[in-house]
């Protein structure tokens, strides 16, 4: 147990950083020492005591270094029948060495002549955004060039394991140029099971008529407290999808912001979350409609079992200069057990007059009659539930367009209702 | 686009109805507020000893406190030392009738066109006028008495019914509550009191009308409303205010208590001064509102139309502590030019078999700002709660905005909760179907606009439908962009 207080609890962390972009390091450690970790009462967390869960679960407050990973460690950690690139992390740190070659896309670790690191993810929304970019150790930028249709998806596989420290700090670059088209697949692989912590942020610039999928499982150890502050700018025509998995965890924050900044564009945002046993999986959403005639949809849809917890704001911010704004917002829980907790706001804030919005939110429980149809035809209760649940959670893995990643969550889901069919 | 500016125009210019003012001698408390006011207040209504400790109390606890700051709106804070407390219109003695009361005081109601004599008589409304602070008059209390209703102001409550006081009040919205409460408790100068004892069903409407007459005066109302076991009442409140350049303050508290298989109905119009076109001046409008259905099968139902006020932060909400009870919510709250609100409601479902119905309807226009902000929370015990929530937001031009902030908290799998919302404006197709078949512009909007907000005014009282319908009409009166 630790006794820091909350202020000083990175202070080891900060102190250790890296010594390279130490004007947005300053930055990033100004701001973070001014918002301060989230208090309880804080609105932005309200529901998620993430201080309190880092202070109790979380001793050592010193960066994870890097572990050594095998090729074969990759070979079995990736999911059957992917096609693709694969790039490595340890830690979060980006290993070149192990890491796919992938033709005309530039990787490269993040150094100073990345540019615009941290103009995107902006440090004074979140503390953790403020934090990771005090303190992000290694990083990794990803730039496809004009008109590159990458022709398969890009496997960020992250290894990830408490090495002397217990803080690890992922932070991904990704800039998509004019015409781009890509698909990343987001993957992290707890090595042992024991507790830590990840901050990571994702910054993606796309541009004009870009299409990027980012494609994200979270399926670590039910020790792990992850922060992620996923954030995009989406420039006009282009197309922004992304579609987030999250399975396990202790305690898991998932902020993902889209800009809309150029007309026609369109924005998506996907997400299941399938929780057993006391994971808290809190996702926050942001798409900022500043220009007309853009679309967003926002889809996440929830089962919680046994003591899991579900928290999800979506927020649509919708601006003055904005007219013929489409935006559209589900989220759909169903709870399956007593001590389970939904916690929801759907929340608009709309300043243009001529537009078209709608969210819609629901809690409940299977449909009896329905399971009483399954159940007639001779299917037993726990298969006609895994059905039910299953087809409640498909209408968000068709948005999955890759199959081979699509089959991976399939399984993982399948196998989690309890059934395989 | 000329043709909009030019209505928008015409409608923003203009003028509150409400806004003049009388000048009637008033017995007033110093200007300013710590424990020596609240004594005198205490003292000045006759109020007994246990009164004066609770309103210490409050007191003490509101100094502790902070104003909120969470809700969506921006308003310069109230300096609550240049505030008056008390304010009541000089009367020398107590009337006994109708004919006592000060013939002015009863022309300002005469003007808000709501008479306290015969012709309400023939509606069938019982009304308790709260002027500034002090309840005037209170007109068929001898019928109502025959059934053993008790509704009278609340000071007069306080001296005949000290045992029912004290069992209720602060039984619903704790002292301590939140600012706005604590500060209410502490000052408190005058409300109604209802009582609907066991079996009886109130066969008229009741009614309470506040004016806030007097210059930097707040205004602490407290309305109590007690229905026993297998009773039902439909209360009624409506409110104005002169037109004044300072920001005035309205902090009340309304509580209500439902026993077993009680109904209560609680409609509001709300026609304070908005302040004008520049938001100078206008009603802070701070309440705290909520009910109680304690007992199984009770029932209460919340209407407002919101109109008025500069500034709105209100929340009537409703406890379902009781099994089987039932909570509802029908809102429409219309914002022009400066207007700011932040009102919704929080369900809080309790017992099992509970149900609640949320329907808010909110029309912003000009600079306005309309915010919904509501949560529906079902507790642990709370099995087969049914919760349905439509928050709709129409937007009348392209300065104003309208947000919506649900909290949904379930901690039981067999809840059902549905809430969903919608924003639009009124559509040009809708309007151009409207004048080909010969409706001017003008009327297209009040049409659509009443057919917008039609599942809320359908659950008014007759009368005051015909007041809400014809308000709406008014204050939006061709702002369609």
């Amino acid at each position: 147990m630790s006794t820091l207080t909350t202020q000083d609890t990175f202070d080891v962390l900060l102190e250790s950083a890296p010594q390279n972009f130490s004007a947005l390091r300053t930055a990033g450690k100004e701001l973070y020492q001014s918002a301060g970790l989230p208090v309880a009462k804080a609105e932005e967390y309200k529901f998620t005591a993430i201080t309190k869960k880092l202070e109790k679960s979380i001793s050592d407050f010193r960066a994870a270094s890097p572990i050594s990973i095998s090729k074969n460690q990759i070979i079995e950690s990736t999911f059957k029948g992917f096609d693709g690139y694969t790039l490595v992390f340890s830690n979060g740190k980006f290993l070149p060495e192990l890491s796919s070659q992938i033709e005309g896309i530039e990787v490269s670790g993040l150094n100073e002549s990345t540019g615009g690191v941290g103009t995107i993810a902006k440090a004074e929304k979140d503390a953790f955004a403020a934090l990771n970019q005090a303190t992000f150790n290694g990083g990794i930028s990803i730039k496809v060039p004009k008109k590159v249709q990458v022709d398969k998806p890009i496997l960020l596989l992250s290894f990830n394991q408490s090495n002397d420290g217990q803080v690890i700090t992922p932070r991904f670059w990704i800039e998509v140029g004019d015409f781009a088209e890509v698909t990343f697949i987001d993957q992290s692989v707890g090595l042992v099971d024991s507790p830590y912590f990840i901050n990571k942020v994702v910054e993606v610039k796309g541009g004009i008529n870009s299409q990027i999928n980012y494609y994200r499982l979270q399926h670590e150890g039910d020790q792990v407290i992850e922060v992620s502050n996923i954030e995009t700018d989406v420039l006009a025509d282009a197309r922004f999808t992304s579609v987030n998995i999250s399975l396990s965890g202790d305690m898991v924050r998932n902020n993902l912001s889209l800009n809309l900044l150029g007309s026609n564009c369109e924005g998506n945002m996907y997400g299941i979350y399938l929780l057993n046993g006391k994971t808290h999986v809190d996702n926050h959403t942001n798409v900022d409609h500043t220009i007309p005639h853009a679309e967003s949809n926002e889809l996440y849809k929830g089962i919680f079992d046994e003591q899991s917890r579900g928290v999800f704001n979506g927020k649509i911010f919708v601006r003055q200069d904005a007219q013929k704004t489409n935006a559209f917002q589900q989220n759909n829980n169903v709870l399956l057990s007593e001590d389970a907790i939904v916690n929801t706001k759907p929340q608009l804030e709309i300043w243009a007059d001529d537009v078209k919005c709608s969210h819609g939110c629901t809690v409940g429980q299977l449909d009896e009659e329905a399971l009483f149809y399954l159940q007639a035809r001779g299917i037993d209760k726990t298969l006609a539930k895994g059905l039910l649940l299953y087809a409640f959670v498909g209408e968000v893995l068709e948005k999955i367009e890759d199959e081979s990643f699509k089959n991976h969550v399939v399984g993982l889901i399948q196998n989690r209702l309890g059934s395989k069919f | 686009m000329s043709k909009d500016n030019q209505i928008l125009e015409e409608f923003t210019s203009k003028e509150y109805e409400h806004g003049w003012s009388v000048n009637y001698e008033a017995d007033e408390a110093p200007v300013g507020l710590n424990e020596e006011i609240i004594r005198w207040i205490s003292a000045k209504k006759e109020e007994p000893e246990w009164l004066l400790e609770w309103r210490l109390k409050a007191f003490r606890t509101w100094q502790t406190m902070e104003e909120p700051e969470w809700a969506n709106i921006h308003y310069p804070k109230v300096d609550f030392q240049k505030l008056r407390y008390y304010s009541a219109p000089k009367q020398t003695k107590k009337p006994k009738s109708l004919d006592e009361v000060d013939p002015e005081l009863l022309a300002i109601y005469e003007r808000l066109g709501i008479s306290l004599n015969e012709q309400k008589r023939l509606q069938g409304i019982a009304v308790d006028a709260v002027l500034d602070s002090v309840s005037v008059a209170t007109t068929f209390k001898d019928t109502l008495a025959k059934l053993g209703i008790i509704f009278c102001s609340f000071s007069e409550a306080v001296k005949e019914h000290p045992e029912l006081v004290k069992k209720y009040l602060g039984s619903v919205v704790p002292m301590t509550d939140n600012y706005y409460a604590a500060l209410n408790s502490a000052v408190f100068s005058d409300g109604s009191f209802c009582y609907i004892p066991k079996g009886v069903r109130c066969p008229m409407e009741l009614s309470t009308y506040f004016r806030i007459n007097a210059a930097n005066t707040g205004q602490f109302e407290r309305t109590l409303i007690v229905a026993e076991d297998e009773s039902y009442v439909s209360y009624l409140e409506g409110c104005t205010a002169p037109q004044r350049d300072e920001n005035q303050l309205h902090a009340a508290v309304v509580e209500i208590y439902a026993a077993a298989h009680a109904e209560v109905k609680y409609s509001t119009v709300q026609n304070w001064f908005p302040g004008d076109k520049e938001g100078k001046g206008g009603i802070y409008n701070f309440v705290t509102k909520r009910g109680i259905c304690a007992g199984d099968h009770s029932k209460i139902s919340w209407t407002q139309v919101e109109t008025g006020s500069a500034v709105t932060w209100k929340y009537p909400s409703c406890i379902l502590k009781g099994d089987n009870s039932v909570g509802e919510f029908y809102s429409v709250a219309v914002t022009n030019n400066m207007q700011q609100a932040d009102t919704g409601t929080k369900m809080i479902h309790i017992g099992k078999n509970t149900k609640s119905r949320i329907v808010s309807k909110g029309i912003s226009a000009g600079k306005s700002q309309n915010s919904y902000r509501g949560q529906v929370q079902v507790m642990k015990r709370a099995t087969n709660a049914r919760n349905f929530s439509q928050c709709d937001s129409l937007l009348m031009g392209d300065r104003c905005g309208a947000h919506t902030f649900p909290y949904i908290d379930i901690q039981n799998p067999t809840a059902k909760v549905e809430h969903e919302a919608t924003t639009s404006k009124i559509g040009e197709d809708q309007i151009f179907y409207c004048n080909q078949r010969g409706i001017d512009t003008e009327d297209a909007v009040a049409l659509i606009v009443n057919g917008y907000a039609k599942e809320v005014l359908n659950q008014l009282p007759m009368e005051f439908a015909v007041e809400a319908q014809k308000l709406l009409a008014l204050t939006l009166e061709g702002s369609v962009g």
